[in-house]
């Protein structure tokens, strides 16, 4: 037991210590748009520091939370549902070599499919409520999660089945310690992809489709020629994106794949 | 307790249209360790997937009236999500017995196998191949079913390991009475540990000649099975099963081997 308290441990810090590389390259990135910044003039691209300012202050007026969770209230739903869907219906298709070889093409034509004519359509079924871009997200993250899901269904192990097979497990059993743990290596990082196009595609469909939301607010700035305000609401929906997915997914990830390789460390 | 017989009648085995099994037959006993020897390719593991109900022959006809069966592959096929601890006692998680209860049976088997504590918290990809190959062995033992099948139990281990582990299987083969099936490319090993060997040939996989071992188990000592084993190499029919007197390989055109000058600079 004290040896898998130090494991975990162990773990932790060296994610945490990871982290440190991650913020390093983050501020040399900063560094060179202060100075693009210094070079182009606020008007046209205002430094990281203006940006913060202009954060701040939209944080003050009491903006920026509410637009925020209007946008991420949106980007889950059609991000749950489009996990839900195509995490099942994924692994339906890898069950079945058929099935897997006739969604193949759709996958491939689905994801090459431009979010933005997806949007149009959902504008003219939907109208302008929430439900267009609920919709163009899920449609949009369905591929993704649904080619994680038949893949990893399709790798499975004939070998560990043989294994199930003669020590007899029951079919939750064999569900819960033999599919899955193999489902979730290839499920976790199609997921991971899935939210960072979810956030993407909830701007995209709000900036044309809706009156609030960050999508919406960005609309305003732009037909204010608000660089800096522009400028703050893209770092709010990157710090947004950052946050969920290495401060949630990746230690959740971490944890599910303890038992792998350390080869990308 | 009735006498339970294992019996293989006149069976056959294609894999698509090449034949590995032409024409098997064999009969084990409840108690009886049978071992089956033969060169590399001869359809041994194909036959003891056959019997453990993994693969369907072609033809002919198998009476295997043994419920509780464990098989241990030629590979170790060990869960890689599981520690070594959750993998031995992956067979008594299927018989839903307590967590407790399954780790302490799994942790005095591992034990007496020559697993530390600390080894059974591993991950088998942070195990040697010839301890993967004993959690393998573990996994089979620990559900002590009545019939074992061992496909090269012994092969990842050392000289010292083989003989503590060859004990050990006795152990557990005279306390259960197990009716044991091994495939093994030690002849030693055989005579040591089997009621009767099983000689195989290739090109079909068919059965060249039976040899009972009479002698007790508790008479076998060093000295009768290295006799029993050179009597056994001069049999002309396991000559010919090994292709011993270079049928397809002529032994005077092999290099000689290079003395090896000693690790040391
Ligand atoms: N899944 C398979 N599909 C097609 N051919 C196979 C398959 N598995 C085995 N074979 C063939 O069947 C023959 C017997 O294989 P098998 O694994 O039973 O040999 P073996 O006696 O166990 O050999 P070894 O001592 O090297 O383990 C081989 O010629 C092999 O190429
Ligand atoms: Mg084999």
């Amino acid at each position: 037991m004290f040896n898998y308290f130090l494991r975990s441990l162990s773990a932790t810090l060296s994610y945490l210590w990871s982290g440190w590389g991650a913020i390093a390259s983050l501020l040399l990135f900063c560094a060179a748009w202060e100075l693009a910044g210094l070079y182009y003039g606020s008007l046209i691209l205002p430094g990281p520091v203006e940006t913060l300012k202009q954060l701040g202050t939209l944080f003050d007026q009491g903006e920026l939370l509410p637009e925020l969770l209007i946008s991420a209230r949106r980007a889950l739903y059609g991000l749950l549902l489009a996990l839900a869907a195509g995490t099942f219906l994924g692994m339906l298709a890898g069950f079945s070599v058929t099935a897997s070889i006739l969604s193949r093409p759709l996958v491939t034509l689905f994801l090459g499919m431009p979010p933005i004519a997806w949007l149009v359509l959902a504008m003219l079924w939907f109208g302008l409520g929430d439900a267009t871009p609920v919709f163009t997200v899920f449609i949009a993250c369905l591929p993704i999660v649904f080619a994680g899901a038949m893949q990893g269904t399709r790798t499975l192990d004939n070998q560990l089945k043989a294994v199930a097979d003669v020590y007899g497990l029951p079919p939750l059993m064999r569900l819960t310690d033999v599919y899955l743990p193999h489902l979730a290596s290839y499920v976790f990082p199609a997921w991971i992809t899935a939210l960072g196009t979810s956030w993407k595609v909830v701007v995209m469909a709000e900036l044309l489709s809706s009156s609030d939301g960050v999508g919406a607010a960005l609309a305003v700035t732009r037909a204010q020629l608000d660089t800096s305000g522009t400028l703050a609401w893209v770092v709010a929906v990157l710090a947004a994106l950052l946050a969920t997915e290495y401060l949630l997914l990746e230690p959740i990830k971490r944890h599910v794949e303890r038992w792998r390789q350390e080869e990308n460390a | 307790m009735s006498m339970k017989q294992l019996k293989v009648d006149n069976l056959f085995h294609k894999y698509g249209i090449v034949e590995v099994l032409n024409n098997i037959s064999l009969s084990v006993s409840s108690g009886q360790t049978l071992a089956l020897v033969g060169p590399s390719g001869c359809g041994k593991s194909t036959l003891l997937h056959i019997i453990a109900g993994l693969l369907t022959h072609s033809e002919g006809h198998l009476e295997q009236p043994f419920e509780q069966l464990a098989c241990m592959f030629q590979s170790p096929r060990l869960l890689p999500w599981k520690t070594a601890l959750d993998n031995i006692a992956l067979g008594l998680k299927a018989r839903k017995i307590s967590r407790l209860e399954r780790q302490q049976r799994a942790i005095e088997l591992a034990g007496q196998l020559g697993l530390t504590r600390d080894d059974l918290d591993k991950y088998p990809h942070e195990l040697s191949g010839g301890m993967q190959s004993r959690v393998a062995l573990a996994r089979a033992l620990l559900v002590s079913p009545e019939l074992l099948l061992l496909d090269e139990p012994f092969s990842a281990l050392d000289i010292g390991l083989k003989l503590e582990l060859y004990q050990l299987l006795r152990r557990h083969v005279e306390e259960h009475g197990t009716t044991v099936i091994m495939i093994t490319h030690d002849l030693m090993e055989a005579v040591r540990l089997a009621d009767s060997i099983l000689m195989m040939a290739p090109e079909p996989g068919r059965i060249l000649a039976e040899f009972p071992m009479a002698q007790p188990h508790a008479l076998r000592d060093d000295n009768w099975i290295y006799r029993t084993s050179v009597e056994l190499m001069q049999q002309p029919l396991v000559r010919l099963g090994f292709q011993l007197d270079g049928v397809g390989i002529n032994h005077e055109d092999m290099p000689q081997p290079v003395a090896h000058g000693g690790c040391a600079p």
